[in-house]
């Protein structure tokens, strides 16, 4: 993944930076891609997203929109009906119950209900994730939502080199894909993150296809089904367990629809243990969905201990910060229910073993 | 703005083929929904017959789809609402493949998945949505593509006065205006949201007053009348070509069967829907036709037998046409 730029540099981006050159190069390619959202033009996006697009595009293809999130969702529907484009950004993934019926009665529904005659090439981006203080209202993930509605594409990246590649692949996609990006993995300058988040990224477009997991880390012990800034995480849990002597293989996920099956029962059959760390909700969720994939292959996939979850307990996320710390599966979380794993029938035994005293 | 005589003649006509295409419709609807041993307690079973699901017919309202619709072309988007039949047939929708749909046939419009409320068709741009108010931000969005793509299209988004209580309705004015797009809002004022009165859900008596709130012309046409909505949308649709920006009408309009199918109506003033019938906006046009001398017993014949004809053919084909195999029901989650 080392990339040389032209002076023989390698260069690095933060996951912000990947993401606003993947739309600035794909704009340049194609003029049926614009973007609009609250704040992504001079602002450059709340989050750095759409950094540095107004000024070489113009306010005709990034464009602001008034705080109408109904309305300018509804426009990308239209608009991707008459075969252009949109990608448009919603913020802060919270924020999507004011605009759902846009997004999963329509966007998500007209190609159906049209026996396939309607393509909504849409990319709606959105900030998720916890983790700084913001609160139940500002710092949930999501994305399993999306994910249960038929006809969305999700998109969890957790690196600036994947953020690129399936950014270009979901602007290309005749389908609309939900691009989900933690905050805390974007490099901004007013956040801390997890480092492994900027890394390499060649200079050239290119696409990372949908529903193909990649292995972080590889491990014989247990595998760790995860995605997003958990993936950081997780790969810090596996370096502490490392030295314990346990030997585990992480899993990044990168799209959960479509979803890598193959990837997570070939893992979990050469580890024969499975842990999903996931900072969505616990329950109806991705970690449940990954448990019953699991829990159908038994037949084929023996293992050597229960499935165990790790994920936001089913409680809205709280604003103090010790509260927020032990809700958010942490790296000593995910260590700790890894060490129960390899003690088979030991159950997890409550995330708060995890938390900060 | 006056009608043309083509203008004036093809309304008449595709009044005459709303008004057929909803009354064939509400009797091949009923249509083994009321079988002669019903099940004990159950008086009416709307999954049973040819037509299944809800049933929203529009006769009454043709004179709001024939007046927008004779402006627009096939390169011009209308979105509609859950009911749209009378806006698909104006907007040139196949009759055959938009019947099938509704019989939910293997050679529907939607290939069977969409039913009566989810009418789509490229070609002529027509779409529509069984959600309240849903139909205005879609609009929006076509006609920021005919803008993007430096064409003259506009696009219009139908609903009900009910929907402009709708928080999309007046997002979606906002932006058009701020936008300048070219899109026209057209509310069909038929008094009632399903049972409850415009009186108790809206605290203006007239949508067309709400434009002011989003500087953009509001116009209302009190009456129900073809070219009266004529006027009003050649009017806001040649300003919208002209890239001048948003138009919002309301037309009070008449609903004569219920919300839906089977509706007991019982919210209604007794006899209300026969007596909406007594200034029947078909025969007034006939006679404005007539006066005008374009229209005789001749050419009415000749065109209420043209009309007949389609009808019978298209019903024809949705009962005839096959059903979709189940394994269709995987198809076309995702568009390729």
């Amino acid at each position: 993944m080392q990339e040389s730029s032209k002076d023989g540099a390698v260069r690095t981006l933060t996951m912000a930076q990947a993401i606003a050159e993947a739309i600035g190069q794909e704009m340049e390619r194609d003029p049926s891609v614009f973007v609009m959202g609250e704040d992504i033009g001079r602002y450059g996006g709340i989050f750095s997203a759409t950094t540095g697009l107004l000024d070489r595009f113009g306010p005709e293809r990034v464009m602001e929109t008034p705080i109408s999130e109904t309305a300018f969702m509804g426009a990308a529907v239209g608009a991707a009906a008459e075969g252009l484009r949109p990608i448009a950004e919603l913020m802060f993934v919270d924020f999507f119950g004011v605009c759902f019926d846009q997004i999963y009665n329509h966007m998500a529904k007209n190609c159906y209900m049209s026996g396939g005659a309607v393509k909504l090439p849409v990319v709606i981006t959105t900030g998720i994730g916890g983790g700084y203080n913001d609160a139940a209202q500002h710092s949930q993930c999501l994305y399993a939502s999306f994910a249960h509605m038929p006809g969305l594409k999700v998109v969890v990246p957790s690196n600036a080199y994947d953020a690129k590649g399936l950014m270009i692949q979901a602007i290309r996609d005749n389908n609309p894909v939900v691009f989900c990006y933690h905050k805390g993995i974007m490099g901004l300058s007013w956040m801390s993150y997890f480092e492994g988040s900027t890394n390499a990224v060649p200079e050239q477009a290119y696409a990372i296809p949908f529903g193909k997991a990649r292995v972080v880390r590889e491990g014989s012990d247990v595998t760790i089904v995860t995605l997003s800034q958990m993936v950081h995480k997780a790969a810090l849990a596996a370096e502490q367990l490392a030295g314990e002597g346990i030997s585990v293989e992480v899993l990044d996920l990168r799209t959960i629809v479509p979803l890598d099956r193959e990837a997570v029962l070939a893992s979990v059959a050469r580890t024969g243990r499975v842990l999903v760390a996931d900072e969505d909700y616990l329950s109806f969720g991705l970690s449940g969905e990954i448990a019953a994939l699991v829990a159908e292959h038994l037949d084929t996939v023996p293992l050597r201990a229960p499935v165990r979850r790790l994920a936001v307990p089913d409680v809205p996320i709280p604003f103090s910060r010790p509260l927020e710390q032990a809700v958010i599966p942490q790296v000593e979380s995910i260590a700790d229910a890894v060490r129960g794993l390899m003690e088979a029938g030991k159950p997890i035994n409550s995330l708060l073993q995890g938390a900060p005293a | 703005m006056k009608p043309t005589p083509e203008h004036l003649l093809w309304m008449y006509e595709k009044m005459i083929e709303i008004r057929a295409y909803e009354e064939t419709m509400a009797k091949v609807y009923m249509e083994g929904k009321l079988p002669p041993k019903i099940q004990k307690g159950l008086a009416f079973d709307i999954g049973a017959g040819p037509v299944p699901g809800e049933m929203h017919l529009a006769a009454g309202q043709e004179p709001v789809a024939v007046g927008v619709c004779a402006h627009l072309g096939d390169q011009d988007s209308v979105v509609g609402a859950h009911r749209s039949h009378h806006f698909a047939i104006a907007k040139g929708v196949p009759l055959d493949a938009m019947t099938a749909e509704m019989f939910g046939k293997d050679t529907g419009l939607g290939r069977g998945k969409g039913g009566h409320m989810h009418l789509f068709h490229v070609p002529t741009r027509f779409s529509c949505s069984g959600i309240v108010g849903a139909s205005a931000p879609q609009a929006c969005g076509a006609a920021l593509a005919a803008r993007k793509l430096g064409t003259d299209s506009v696009a219009v988004a139908f609903f009900g006065e009910g929907a402009a209580n709708q928080g999309a309705f007046h997002e979606s004015l906002n932006l058009a205006a701020v936008w300048k797009l070219p899109v026209v809002f057209v509310c069909e004022d038929n008094k009632y949201g399903i049972s409850v009165e415009k009186s108790v859900s809206t605290a203006v008596a007239s949508n067309a007053s709400r434009a002011a709130a989003y500087g953009m012309p509001g116009v209302l046409v009190e009456r129900n009348d073809a070219i009266d909505v004529y006027a009003a949308a050649g009017a806001a649709i040649a300003r919208a070509r002209r890239g001048e920006g948003p138009t919002l009408i309301e037309v009070k309009t008449d609903r004569y069967f219920g919300h839906f199918q089977g509706d007991p109506e019982n919210y209604r003033p007794k006899g209300e829907g026969a007596a909406l019938r007594q200034d029947d906006p078909i025969a007034r046009l006939a006679a404005a036709l007539r006066g005008a001398g374009l229209l005789d017993d001749g050419r009415e014949h000749v065109l209420r037998m043209r009309i007949a004809g389609r009808i019978e053919s298209a019903f024809a084909y949705g009962r005839q046409s096959p059903y979709p195999a189940a394994r269709d029901a995987f198809e076309h989650v995702f568009a390729d």
